[in-house]
């Protein structure tokens, strides 16, 4: 068998794509924050505690209600993003002529509120979510087995990062958006309702996160904390990739995912770390991100 | 709706001060004239090991406090939340002894945490009983002459869960372990046992604690090893994280076995049924144990919540009240004068109560009683809610622990 850097070939393939598993969750929330700093000026340090909801209602449909993972995949992401439209029009929108700083508090003073609340209500250790039937089994693929849910996190993740990118970059609505952001009064001026579409895309992003909340629901702990875990991790991914960039924050949400997912073979002890090691130097070397613009 | 800057300032610094007000006092238990004796529960309030202390560990408390009755002293409780963090512990600690006259600090999950407490403590010439940490150097290399370990240490897990995977058959182990105090003592301890029986451990990685969600990677390793278990020193979502992703990737499926080596009845209750079937864990309390432990649940059980006690929490029951007994026998105003002296009273009486049933407390601080091995059951084996283990072994007192002249604790004369 060959090694590379000591490490058993089938080994390495299998932790690179167990990254790019990772990855795809990192490329999720990332691409959320992503869309709402571009559009909005919002840092939303939320977005943790709305993918954690995102994994909750899924949890909670299916043991109050009934209706399984397929269902939950389509309501959760619109009932917190729903409740993302509420909080932008009660509380976020007032901010958006003030500094980043404001809405950074609010934001991170919402999340903790928000955790806190769960956190009474449900305790700590967590609350089982089963992974569908259909895609309970595994493919053998030589150099390790594959979960099928793993597969499918990957396809689900990389269609919506695209489907989203294909919105904002080549749709008509994508255009105002984006008009929007560089100059609001006359894009308002050409009959355009900014103020309700800035809503929609805060409410769109937040979507966004528990969409990935709810694919996270059948691998991770489903607990108050679990969005807490990663989000500084996303953040500092949308930092590396460049504030506001939407390609930016998917391609560096992977390419993170394989990086940690190599760490975790070469120092594992590092593995949490390594990512804000990366931001460092990208902040040293290109301050604006790696597909920012300065 | 308006808002204005300092508004909004203030509701953010509110929110952001939330984790910060732990240390409130949360009422007396009675009022009286005479002397108070303050119980001070550092814990969990707000983290991953909340549900296995916590709020629980407080209800537990105030049963003792309520079941011990009155004595012609007054009982005080207080609730602190150390969120994980020796820095923060040991500051509320120090404000309690200092300045609000705490004599006995209860619980303190996470080693990190007790090793800091425990000397606190002595510092201070306080009680320390401690419940919720695992790590055994409590009673080992860092014992103190004001500290009691309750309920469970890594040595008592690893020899008994451990101990009984090897004999099963499991002699090539690997290790997912929590980089920190916990993780490497139960590592080692659990190593100890492996290497004793005629087993080997042939990998090992250590992965940050916290900030780890998923485990693939390392049970990929671990598959990638071929040892026949994977052990994982670690705890709380942790393991609840690791046991859920290794049903994920069917690691039991091809034939390795998990050895969960710290897992508490509220973590299987986390990952449910379905997933902990057949995982075999050492707890040293079970609510369905015995008539004593079914009586002491029953008696707490419309103060929790929803949650169940686990060893680590209903060790603080026994505690307590253990103190408690001590205090009225040498009398309350002495008990507050020196925290040594008080525990080494509490060595000298022989506890009884209906979480551990009889044991004793050594010299070095480790209160002895039973280890029962666990096995989940499968889903169509419980009968109802928190039916969830059946009994597989009994550890007797004087076995389950780690024999005195092994731990290197200064205090044992010999």
């Amino acid at each position: 068998m060959d090694d590379i850097f000591g490490i058993p070939a089938p080994l390495l393939f299998g932790q690179l794509l167990l990254g790019l598993i990772n990855g795809a969750f990192y490329a999720m929330l990332s691409l959320g924050l992503a869309v709402i700093f571009g559009l909005l000026n919002i840092i939303n340090f939320t977005h943790g505690a709305q993918f954690m909801m995102g994994a909750f209602v899924a949890w909670m449909l299916l043991n109050w209600l009934g209706i399984g993972y397929w269902w939950a995949l389509l309501l959760s992401p619109l009932i917190v993003g729903a409740i993302g439209v509420v909080l932008e029009r009660l509380l976020i929108s007032h901010l958006y002529k003030l500094d980043h700083l404001y809405g950074l508090l609010l934001t991170f003073g919402l999340a903790l509120i928000i955790e806190g609340l769960f956190r009474n209500y449900f305790g700590s250790s967590g609350l089982a979510y089963r992974i569908p039937e259909a895609l309970s089994d595994s493919w053998d693929l030589g150099f390790m087995f594959l979960p099928v849910y793993r597969g499918w996190v990957v396809v689900a993740a990389a269609v919506m990062c695209l489907g989203t990118w294909l919105v904002i970059e080549k749709t008509r609505l994508g255009a105002y958006l984006r008009a929007a952001t560089e100059n609001a009064a006359l894009v308002q001026a050409f009959g355009v309702n900014v103020p309700r579409m800035v809503t929609l895309t805060y409410g769109a992003g937040v979507a966004l996160a528990a969409f990935a909340g709810v694919l996270a629901a059948p691998i991770y702990s489903v607990n108050p904390q679990m969005g807490s875990n990663l989000i500084i991790v996303v953040f500092a991914v949308v930092v590396i990739g460049g504030m506001g960039s939407i390609m930016g924050a998917v391609l560096t949400g992977f390419l993170l995912g394989v990086i940690e997912g190599l760490t975790k073979v070469f120092w594992p002890e590092a593995s949490a770390t390594v990512v804000f090691v990366i931001m460092v130097i990208v902040l040293l070397v290109r301050p604006a991100g790696l597909f920012g613009r300065a | 709706m308006t808002l204005d800057r300092r508004s909004l300032i203030r509701t953010a610094a509110l929110a952001a001060a939330v984790p910060a007000l732990g240390a409130l006092p949360s009422g007396r238990a009675r009022a009286q004239a005479g002397t108070t004796l303050k119980i001070g529960v550092l814990t969990d309030m707000s983290g991953t090991y909340r549900d296995i202390s916590g709020p629980t560990s407080v209800a537990c408390v105030r049963q003792a406090v309520q079941d011990f009755g009155s004595h012609g002293f007054n009982v005080e409780v207080l609730t602190g939340d150390h969120q994980n963090k020796p820095d923060v512990g040991s500051n509320i600690a120090r404000q309690w002894f200092d300045r609000d006259g705490v004599d006995v600090v209860v619980d303190v999950p996470t080693s990190s945490v007790g090793l800091a407490i425990a000397g606190v403590a002595r510092e201070k010439n306080k009680v320390c009983l401690n419940s919720t940490s695992a790590t055994s150097d409590l009673t080992g290399s860092a014992c103190t002459p004001n500290t009691i370990h309750v309920t469970y240490d890594t040595y008592m897990l690893a020899r008994s869960t451990g101990g009984a995977m090897v004999k099963a058959g499991g002699d090539t182990w690997f290790f997912i372990t929590a980089d920190y105090a916990f993780g490497h003592a139960l590592e080692r301890d659990t190593t100890r046992f492996v290497q004793a029986a005629g087993g080997r451990v042939v990998g090992s990685v250590k992965h940050p604690f916290p900030g780890t969600t998923d485990f693939s990677s390392f049970l990929v390793q671990a598959q990638a090893s071929r040892a026949k278990v994977i052990g994982l020193a670690n705890a709380g979502v942790d393991t609840v994280n690791a046991v859920k992703q290794a049903a994920e990737f069917g690691v039991t499926r091809r034939g390795t076995k998990i050895a969960v080596l710290l897992m508490f009845i509220n973590d299987v209750h986390g990952l449910g049924l379905r997933t902990a079937q057949g995982l075999v864990c050492t707890e040293t309390f079970y609510w369905d144990l015995n008539d004593r432990t079914r009586a002491f649940t029953s008696r707490v059980k419309d103060k929790l919540n929803n949650n169940y006690p686990a060893m680590s929490s209903a060790g603080n029951y026994a505690s307590v009240l253990h103190y408690l007994k001590v205090a009225a026998e040498m009398g309350a105003d002495k008990a507050k004068v020196s925290g040594a002296e008080t525990v080494s009273r509490m060595k000298a009486m022989p506890t009884d109560d209906d979480v551990f049933g009889q044991g004793r407390i050594r010299e070095d601080g480790r209160w002895v009683h039973p280890a029962y091995l666990f096995e989940v059951k499968k889903p169509e084996e419980s009968k109802g809610p928190w039916d969830y283990y059946k009994l597989l072994q009994t550890t007797a007192a004087d076995e389950a622990f780690r024999p005195l002249s092994e731990g290197g604790c200064p205090l044992v004369r010999g």
